[in-house]
């Protein structure tokens, strides 16, 4: 202290002089400038005018009454049971529409366990999983599943749709990476969306552009490691793609996961129950150990004919989603009446392979029925269930041939052929598939059945594409 | 090698502090979550890592089950009707609504729900936590502003993330905070391009879950007429719980339905069945069945469970001839203004309106709730109790919920057992006046 007294009085007196101007500029910029003025401050009266000039879009647009999508809806109303024949305005069709592979929307045994079900447990289970909406029948049909599978855990969701949408936001955060296949459904597409992760999209089944993009990503981490310890990477995609009917190669892409240290997801909603000798999916179709996945996720609204959607896998991994999973934790558990039905068709296709035999042999007959029929390109593989038939020669217009296929559906259902065009959304798909007819086979078609549908799809396009 | 698939520090709360009291959530129950209900007894040997069933099951009283109304049982009109339905329908339908799967049945509920609701036309989802995450998106998207009260529920909170909206949260239920925002939104517009919004939507529940309030309604529509907003009311709660009626928060206040642009709701609290609708103009739901998300790539609700939602809605509208719906919402009112008095006067805290059926009883000590839920369950009452991250740290709560079957003896059991857990926990913190409403000014409808 006494140094610095000293150093003040010796120093020169212009130093002391700019010292004591710095020390009063500041001072004054403390306490005395005002505050810099926003130069379009508005008055309450030019506020008010704003606010009455402000013009809202409308809710919705206004949709005609006769719009192409609503009357196919109102025209196509079901009453009865939609079995392996449908009743389509008092019509009797054979139903090649709804996704009911194994016939267990009409099966006798299985709405006999649902109605006894009803009689103990009520409809509803009045309750999330967290809160007393746990039921025995959801805890077995759980373990059910992960035995079935041959997996540790497995956990069960009150929708198809919210199975895949909740699980991939529950592991993947904003700054991880996920790898997905351009052709992947709509229902996780959300999910990756709600995840807001960085998304790396691959060409449908083009294994090389997918290593090309894990190369890219290594080259990345490389350069900063640090980063890439803590970014996680998934990859996603679907055991049989519902929008091509085609399977994923699955045995690459494990290889692709052990050798660039990615999490694989597999959605197997139309390959479980349907796939593989026992009907465990693609894993078996193609002999690999269900431990080389991470998740698998399917939807029972399909092969099993009930409502929900599970994800088996790893203990470890599995019990995370029943914190983080949003569709688990703040919605209602599944009724059980729907529990115990998915829980008889798994016990009917344990006992019963040979149904997924029959499946198969109905799908390659129908397959190669249906590549004959002129004027069409048929999409999918022979043993996939779900087939796509395409214009063979589109016009430049979706909507004309929107119109186009629509007109054939309905000349088919008036010939007692139930089919449907595959609908989407056309804004908001990552790839639009071009427009369709989508076919799905049931195991309990006999081969004049068969011949039926061939011979009504066949004159019906025949009918329209020649005008 | 691979990288961990969960941060350590995001697992500390699941696996130091939840694991810990993990056996007051999660508790199996066998047979139907009525008005009481069987929980089967599991003990812990590590820890609570894993559960083992001792083979036991306990009766309690159900005071954690959503179930208002008192639809969920097992037998009497509405369960026979969804056999019937079942042997003619069958079990599921396997097809989305846009690709032959919409039945007559979905039709007539669909009808059945805009007549009980007083607008022009309905659109139901199989699954009411979708109905929102799916229908949120569908009509409000990027150049879009979303209004949200802070405690919203998750599954408004997800649709509104899905829809790309810009989303600002207002304070709960502050309706100076909600003006000051729409004046903000309209008067400053779009951040950065200053292009006017295209649409502002408020969204709102009617009775929120975790506090038993309920929306100011007619402040509400009075803000939105003025500053052209549309309000999205989810009344996931309210719907047959509260109102004359039984019609929801609308009802409450005595206000017109169609003023409300999009009234959503879910059958799963007060129907005893699953899934949601969406009511409002017939554009709206034109456009909703071409452009929901859930039209096309899910499949349909179950025929056995749209057959409960149509038995109970006539119930509710008395079109079965009987009084029985009236029955139900008045006594669930009873039960409702009855409990929340005893609750007060003994001394509790207690959230919410005092005609909500939600009754949240706070114990602001996150390891009391432990406490309070393991012994009631040892006394003969199940209850649900919320910590965090549903509920701030410091405000833990258990929560009842009323039901139109819970009877007199067994409100004043359950009076009974809270009243020796809360002098056991001293929780009886309440030093208001007693409260000075009563039970006697709702009428009961008697047994004919």
């Amino acid at each position: 202290m006494y140094d610095m007294f000293q150093a003040l009085l010796q120093a020169p007196s212009y130093h002391l002089f700019f010292e004591a101007l710095l020390i009063i500029w500041i001072f004054k910029l403390l306490f005395f400038s005002k505050a810099y003025a926003p130069e379009s401050v508005l008055t309450e009266k030019e506020k008010e005018e704003l606010i009455a000039e402000w013009q809202p879009e409308p809710l919705a647009p206004e949709i005609p009454d006769d719009h192409p999508v609503l009357m196919a809806m109102e025209n196509n109303i079901i009453t009865g049971k939609p079995g392996k024949y449908v009743t389509i305005n008092g019509k009797s069709c054979v139903n090649m529409a709804t996704l009911n592979f194994l016939g267990m929307a009409g099966n006798p045994s299985v709405e006999a366990e649902a109605i006894k079900t009803l009689k103990k447990y009520g409809v509803g289970s009045c309750g999330p999983r967290g809160f007393y909406g746990t039921m025995d029948v959801h805890l077995e049909l759980e373990d059910k599943i992960a035995k079935f599978m041959n997996c540790e855990e497995a956990i069960l969701y009150a929708f198809g749709f919210a199975t895949i949408a909740s699980a991939i936001p529950a592991y993947s955060k904003r700054g991880d990476v996920i790898f997905a296949d351009e052709g992947v459904c709509f229902a996780i597409q959300k999910g990756l969306v709600a995840s807001r992760s960085k998304i790396k999209w691959f060409k449908h089944n083009d294994m090389e552009d997918l290593e090309r993009l894990l190369i890219e990503q290594a080259k990345e981490d490389k350069k900063n490691p640090k980063k890439a310890k803590v970014t996680r990477r998934f990859l996603v995609v679907e055991g049989l793609y519902i929008n091509y009917g085609d399977l994923c190669p699955l045995p690459k892409l494990v290889e692709l996961k052990w050798k660039y240290k990615v999490r694989l997801f597999l959605e197997e909603s139309l390959s479980f129950g349907i796939l593989g000798s026992n009907g465990k999916g693609v894993t078996e179709h193609y002999n690999i150990s269900p431990d080389d996945i991470d998740l698998i996720a399917a939807s029972l609204e399909n092969a099993i004919g009930s409502t929900g959607g599970f994800c088996c896998g790893k203990k470890y991994i599995v019990d995370h989603q029943r914190l983080s999973g949003l569709g688990y934790c703040f919605s209602a558990s599944l009724p059980p009446m729907l529990a115990t039905a998915a829980i008889e068709s798994l016990r009917l296709i344990d006992e019963k392979p040979g149904m997924l035999v029959e499946l198969r042999e109905n799908c390659e007959k129908i397959h190669s029925k249906l590549s004959d029929i002129n004027g069409t390109v048929i999409v999918g593989e022979p043993i996939s269930p779900v087939k796509h038939i395409r214009l063979a020669e589109p016009s430049t217009d979706r909507d004309f041939d929107v119109q186009t296929l629509q007109k054939i559906a309905d000349l088919s259902r008036d010939n007692k052929v139930a089919v449907t065009l595959a609908r989407y959304l056309e804004e908001e798909e990552h790839k639009l598939p071009l427009p369709s007819i989508r076919i799905s086979v049931n195991n309990q078609l006999s081969d004049e059945e068969i011949d039926t549908v061939f011979t009504t799809l066949s004159e019906a396009f025949q009918k329209i594409i020649t005008h | 090698g691979f990288v961990p698939l969960y941060q350590t520090w995001e697992s500390f709360y699941s696996w130091y502090v939840y694991r810990r009291i993990q056996d007051c959530f999660c508790r199996p129950v066998s047979g139907v979550p009525g008005a009481k209900m069987v929980v089967i007894d599991r003990e812990s040997n590590d820890h609570r890592w894993s559960f083992q069933y001792t083979g036991g099951h306990s009766t309690v009283l159900n005071f954690g089950s959503y179930n208002y109304l008192g639809f969920s049982q097992n037998s009497g009109p509405c369960a026979e009707e969804v056999e019937q339905t079942i042997k003619n329908y069958g079990v599921s339908v396997c097809g989305s609504r846009q690709e032959l799967g919409y039945l007559d049945l979905h039709k007539q509920m669909d009808r059945l729900v805009a007549d009980y609701l007083g607008v022009e036309d309905a659109y139901t989802v199989p699954m009411g936590f979708a109905t929102n995450s799916m229908n949120i998106p569908s009509l409000v998207g990027k150049g879009c502003l979303i209004l949200s009260d802070e405690l919203n529920h998750a599954s408004l909170i997800l649709g509104c993330r899905l829809s790309g909206a810009k989303i600002k949260t207002f304070k709960h239920n502050c309706m100076k905070d909600l003006e000051k925002n729409l004046r903000e939104a309209i008067v400053d517009k779009q951040p950065r391009t200053h292009r006017p919004w295209k649409k502002i939507l408020i969204v709102v529940e009617g009775v929120y879950s975790m506090e038993g309030s309920i929306v100011k309604l007619p402040e509400v529509l009075r803000l939105k007429k003025k500053y052209k907003a549309y309000l999205y009311l989810d009344e996931a709660h309210s719907i047959g719980a509260i109102g004359p009626h039984g019609k929801g928060v609308v009802d409450y206040f005595g206000l017109n339905p169609r003023d409300v642009d999009i009234m959503m709701g879910t059958f799963t609290k007060s129907f005893g069945a699953v899934g949601g609708y969406i009511g409002g103009s017939q554009a709206l739901v034109n456009h909703l069945r071409l452009y929901s998300h859930s039209a096309i790539y899910s499949s349909s609700m179950a025929p056995g469970v749209a057959q409960q939602i149509v038995s109970s809605m006539n119930i509710m509208l008395g079109r079965d001839g009987t009084r029985e719906g009236e029955k139900r919402i008045q006594q669930l009112k009873w039960n409702t203004r009855y409990f929340r008095r005893r609750l007060q006067e003994m001394g509790f805290i207690l959230y919410g309106n005092k005609d909500s059926p939600v009754v949240p009883l706070l114990m602001f000590m996150p390891s009391k709730i432990a406490k309070f839920s393991r012994e009631s369950l040892n006394r003969g009452m199940g209850v649900v109790v919320v910590g965090f991250p549903a509920t701030p740290m410091t405000k833990c709560r258990a929560r009842f919920c009323l039901s139109a079957s819970h009877t007199k003896e067994m409100l004043d059991e359950a009076l009974q057992i809270t009243s020796d857990i809360g002098d056991l926990l001293a929780i009886k913190y309440s030093k208001a006046e007693p409260p000075s409403y009563s039970e006697n000014d709702v009428p009961l409808v008697e047994d004919s």
